[in-house]
Order: structure tokens, then C-alpha cells, then sequence
């Protein structure tokens, strides 16, 4: 029983779910400090797989196979909201010349 | 003990995503964290889902922002810097989400583990298919309407700056 040996060899769930909250913390860190638009499409990275790995801890300390493919279909997301995320970005830089963050408040006028 | 390992790692490579200045060495170490957390799925027995990460997030998506990244020739020297007190705000602001979410955590009382004989074949691929493509039919197929919006939205962006050129 390969699941019964991780469980009881001290690992608990809720070091997992401490390891995704700690991992999904440094996404939301990285969004806040760094300027880079293409980091911060990163970091939101980052945060979906912390997410992911809660998913599929929980699936596996419930021995259903649920929560695996919400990770599936997360995944999905991800994929498409970075190929248009990124598809803009080039355009922007086309426009301004950066990706710094802080500059694309002029698109408010 | 491997979890710890593992877990120190992936908490290590993530924190050299956002602290390294330069933005390739960024995206490598968020290759890395991908490998890790990959690891920590083998682990957990999620077998397909490690192997679906490895091809879809290290090899396709953070190929993509490679790509990127040097289509734009962004380095070091252009890289934007962030005020002093943004980086104090940030530093408090992740801080007290991460003690927040913690405390919360400590203080949850969980359902005891259902593990039983099946639940080792939980994350084969035989498994994940047949419910992929019986309980979960209909968002697979919205997934797909999903894909080719945002493959028509690239397409269309990337397009409509030749046409403004022309």
C-alpha cells in the first residue's frame, strides 16, 4: 500500500496543504513586487500549480480521482489564458517598447 | 524523509522565480518548481497528472514565455524596478496572508483519509479516462469551445497589427 505508507510515515495532509498555501503566498508575492508583466503572467502561474497540488493531495487522501481532473481542466485554463495573455503582451511591447507594468495605466484614456 | 525534501526544494526554486533579476533565469526556475511539484505528484501515486504536467506546463507553456521572452530581448538592463515601498508593502502584505492562511489551517479539523484498495488505482490513466469521458463529458467538451476561442484571440491579435502596417 503505497499511499498508506506516505500518509502514515509522518506526512500529514495538512503539510500539503501547508506547502501549496506557502507556494500559492510566493505567487502572490511576486505579483506585488515585481514589475515585469511577463513575471507576473509567471507568478499566476506559479499560484494555479499551488493550487493544482492541493487538488491532488486532497484526491489522493480521499482516494477519489475528482480532484485530479479539476487539475486537468485547470490546466486547460491555464494554457489558453497564457497564450492570450502573452499575445497581448507582445502587442503592448510593439506599442511602448517595455513590459513594465506601472506603464500600462495608459490605457485609461 | 523525501516529502521534506521535496517540499524544501519546490519552496526554494519558487522563491528564486520572484527574486531573481534576471527574467530567463526566472522562467528556468519556474521550469524547475514544475519539476518538483511533478516529484511531489509521483509521490502522491497522481501518475498521469505528473506525466500531463511535465508535457504541458514545462514543455509547452514555459517554452512559450521563453519564446517570448527573447523575441522581446528583455535582460538585466531594462529590466523595471520597483520603489522601496513597494517591496515593504509586498513583504507585509504576503507575510500576513501567509500567517493569516496558516493560523487557519492549523485550527482545521479534516475528515478522516478514505483510503481503500481501489483508491491506488485512483490516479492511473485507465481510471482518470473513464470518468473523464462519462461524469465529466460536458466540461471536457466546453474545454475544447474554450481552446478554440483563445486560439482564434491569438490568431486575431497577433494578425490585426500587419493589417494596421500595411
Amino acid at each position: 500500500m503505497l499511499l498508506a505508507t506516505l500518509f502514515e510515515s509522518g506526512v500529514d495532509i495538512k503539510h500539503y496543504m501547508i506547502l501549496a498555501t506557502a507556494l500559492f503566498v510566493i505567487g502572490v508575492f511576486g505579483v506585488l513586487y515585481r514589475k515585469n508583466a511577463i513575471i507576473l503572467l509567471m507568478c499566476i502561474e506559479l499560484m494555479l500549480n499551488a493550487v493544482n497540488l492541493l487538488l491532488v493531495a486532497f484526491s489522493t487522501y480521499f482516494g477519489q480521482a475528482d480532484g485530479q481532473l479539476f487539475v486537468f481542466f485547470i490546466m486547460v485554463v491555464a494554457a489558453a489564458e497564457a497564450t492570450v495573455g502573452l499575445s497581448i503582451l507582445v502587442l503592448v511591447y510593439r506599442n511602448l517598447r517595455t513590459t513594465d507594468i506601472r506603464l500600462f495605466n495608459k490605457l485609461k484614456n | 524523509m523525501i516529502f521534506w525534501l521535496l517540499g524544501g526544494l519546490t519552496i526554494g526554486t519558487a522563491l528564486m522565480v520572484v527574486l531573481s533579476k534576471h527574467p530567463v533565469r526566472s522562467v528556468l526556475f519556474l521550469v524547475l518548481t514544475f519539476f518538483m511539484i511533478t516529484a511531489n505528484y509521483v509521490l502522491m501515486n497522481a501518475q498521469f497528472i505528473a506525466i500531463v504536467n511535465i508535457i504541458v506546463y514545462a514543455g509547452a507553456i514555459m517554452v512559450l514565455f521563453l519564446f517570448v521572452l527573447m523575441l522581446l530581448n528583455l535582460n538585466k538592463t531594462n529590466e523595471p524596478k520597483g520603489s522601496i515601498l513597494m517591496t515593504f508593502g509586498a513583504v507585509i502584505a504576503a507575510g500576513g496572508l501567509l500567517t493569516v492562511l496558516v493560523a487557519a489551517i492549523r485550527d482545521a479539523v479534516l475528515a478522516p483519509t478514505m483510503i481503500d484498495a481501489n483508491s491506488e488505482n485512483a490516479g492511473l490513466v485507465e481510471n482518470l479516462g473513464e470518468l473523464l469521458f462519462t461524469k465529466y463529458v460536458l466540461p471536457f467538451e466546453v474545454s475544447s469551445i474554450l481552446f478554440i476561442a483563445a486560439m482564434v484571440g491569438a490568431v486575431l491579435l497577433a494578425k490585426r497589427d500587419k493589417q494596421t502596417q500595411e
